[in-house]
């Protein structure tokens, strides 16, 4: 830009470093909280409340770990992540097969009730869970799966309606996909003599690989924090998840705030591991299926 | 596209049966059923309906006299208003401040998304510690600035502050992410256009870039609406019952503590109906008045 005089220059230099000082100030306020919690989840009882923000080194008197082992021993904290796991495992997996087949059924054939099922898609994505909850609990205990005291059967009644609510989302996010990919492919398949499933495991699903990732993590992350239904359906202590887990503790430790700091700590380190390793898949997911929907 | 290998329409069956199976029975029947037991007299969740209400709309003339009900409505509106203006707002302003710099733009992308795939349980948690009376971190931060007075803040004079700032701060980056990649798909001439127009900065912001931004806000603002209306977890963990007295109850909560705390399971039907009609509702008038237009 040759018209640019120094005054110009200088004043651009001014916006971007207000620019940067913003955007810092907002990052700042989102990893702070969880740093703030991490330090203070190894701070001794007592001091969290008059000096939270030093960093409690582990060679000082401040530094402890008797949050964690009094979190372990209050709490069957490995049974908790053991039902949260299975849960979110078969409903990902449950969701990923199911959602992949209906995607590729709606994107490569053609049918008189498409346009119908594809806004059957669209609108329930606008359910929120409070809308139907009540009447599957009462459908779900008429057939005895729910509210039974059997930690499998239980799982399986928080499971279902959890793999309904995230079919529609996955759908919309993998026929995006499923769209973009050349159709050429399945048919120079197709006269090779492979049947259509061969087609979908052998060809789709491998190129699709990126976006059934993220359809993946996502209803993992999601069926993993779904507070809401996880306390409809599960009310004995064996099949608490960990949310719910978390949900208790905050409930009883009453004064004992390293506790809740080392609970919160316990709940969200999984998922910042999972979450730095796999962050470009989520938000690409994420915003895709958002825009779309 | 429509080619000759998919022109059998055996496997189609296969398909698609499974998927919208699961959500006829889990998701269109329930919602279908949820209807009918708004209207009928059901004693507690397992038990059957002992036929209808007299008359029928009883619950929703409980809703219009139920003054806890008045305040949850109230409530989710402003948190409505709220999400829209913070939540939105602060999202573009962070987009276009991003959209001006050159490095470091991945990383801010990350950090504030993160906390979104982070359980609202635990960040409900978080707050309470943050929030908290006796030595909370911001009441240890005012004292450390010399306040004399701690701050109640889950008190009756700033209990809507603590309940909302959470919930925007979890979805900011949600939007700004969206935002972000509508900026990206503007196009640099046109910005080279304007420049030899002599538009500068907030001009340039106000005349070429929120109109182009258009379609994109309002798909922001229609998610805005609707995820309102889905808010549960946060205010949940960190108000639990309505505290302080009764005042900050919101739809979702309100419905949740009918249905087990007072088990009064056809009322909670009947508020779980209203949230969805004023979901549609104002999702609808959010459309009308921001309509999509091409360019």
């Amino acid at each position: 830009m040759k018209f640019e005089n120094f005054d110009s220059r200088s004043k651009w230099k001014i916006s971007r470093i207000m620019a940067y000082s913003v955007l810092a100030v907002w990052a700042f306020t989102t990893v702070y909280p969880f740093f703030w919690v991490i330090i203070n989840s190894f701070r001794v009882r007592g001091e969290i409340r008059s000096d939270s923000f030093s960093i409690p080194w582990p060679w000082t008197d401040s530094f402890t770990l008797d949050n964690y082992t009094t979190a372990f021993e209050r709490s069957d904290i490995f049974n908790a992540y053991a039902n949260s796991l299975v849960i979110s495992a078969c409903v990902t997996l449950t969701v990923v097969i199911l959602a992949g087949f209906a995607a590729y059924g709606m994107v490569r054939y053609r049918f008189k009730a498409q346009k119908l099922l594809y806004s059957v898609v669209i609108a329930s994505m606008m359910f929120p869970v409070f809308s139907t909850i009540i009447p599957v609990f009462r459908m779900e205990f008429a057939w005895g799966i729910a509210n039974t005291g059997k930690v499998p059967l239980s799982l399986l009644s928080v499971i279902l309606p959890q793999i309904a609510g995230n079919l529609s989302f996955s759908i919309i996010v993998l026929m995006g996909f499923i769209r973009s990919l050349p159709v050429e492919l399945e048919e120079s398949a197709f006269l090779d003599g492979c049947s259509i499933f061969k087609i979908y495991f052998k060809i789709v699903l491998p190129v699709a690989k990126p976006s059934f990732a993220t359809i993946a993590i996502f209803t993992f992350l999601w069926s993993y924090n779904d507070l809401f239904t996880q306390m409809f359906f599960l009310r004995y202590r064996d099949e608490h998840t960990v949310t719910m887990l978390l949900n208790e503790i905050s409930s009883q430790a009453g004064v004992n705030y390293g506790l809740m700091a080392a609970a919160v700590v316990l709940v969200v380190v999984p998922v910042l591991i999972v979450y730095v390793c796999l962050q470009k898949n989520i938000i690409k997911g994420m915003t895709a299926g958002a825009i779309k929907g | 596209m429509n080619s000759t290998i998919y022109k059998r329409k055996f496997p189609l069956i296969i398909f698609l049966v499974p998927a919208f199976l699961f959500m006829a029975v889990f998701l269109y029947y329930p919602f279908i059923m949820n209807i009918i037991n708004s209207i009928s007299n059901i004693s507690d969740l397992g038990a059957p309906a002992n036929g209808m209400n007299q008359p029928w709309y009883q619950n929703y003339i409980r809703m219009f006299e139920d003054p806890l009900m008045a305040t949850a409505v109230k409530n989710t509106l402003i948190l409505m208003g709220a999400t829209i203006v913070f939540q939105v707002g602060t999202a573009l302003l962070l987009a276009l401040l991003v959209d001006r710099i050159r490095k470091g733009s991945q990383f801010f992308r990350t950090v504030y998304f993160f906390p979104i795939v982070i359980s609202a349980t635990a960040l409900g948690l978080l707050f309470n510690l943050v929030f908290l009376y006796n030595g909370g971190m911001l009441n240890q931060l005012r004292a450390a600035f010399g306040a004399a007075q701690y701050i109640d803040w889950k008190g009756e004079a700033h209990f809507m502050f603590t309940m909302l700032a959470p919930v925007m701060w979890q979805y900011v980056g949600f939007y700004f992410v969206i935002i972000v990649t509508g900026l990206n798909n503007i196009s640099t001439e046109v910005y080279e256009a304007a420049e030899l127009d002599g538009a500068c900065c907030l001009k340039r912001v106000r005349y070429i870039t929120l109109p182009l931004l258009r379609n994109v806000l309002c798909t922001c603002l229609v998610l805005a609406v609707t995820g309102a209306l889905k808010v549960f977890d946060l205010p949940w963990v960190m108000m639990g019952a309505g505290i302080p007295m009764d005042k900050s109850w919101l739809t979702g909560t309100y419905m949740y503590n009918q249905t087990f705390l007072r088990h009064d399971v056809d009322y909670s039907s009947a508020i779980a109906i209203v949230i969805v009609v004023l979901g549609v509702v104002i999702s609808k008038i959010a459309n009308t008045v921001f309509k999509e237009k091409d360019y």
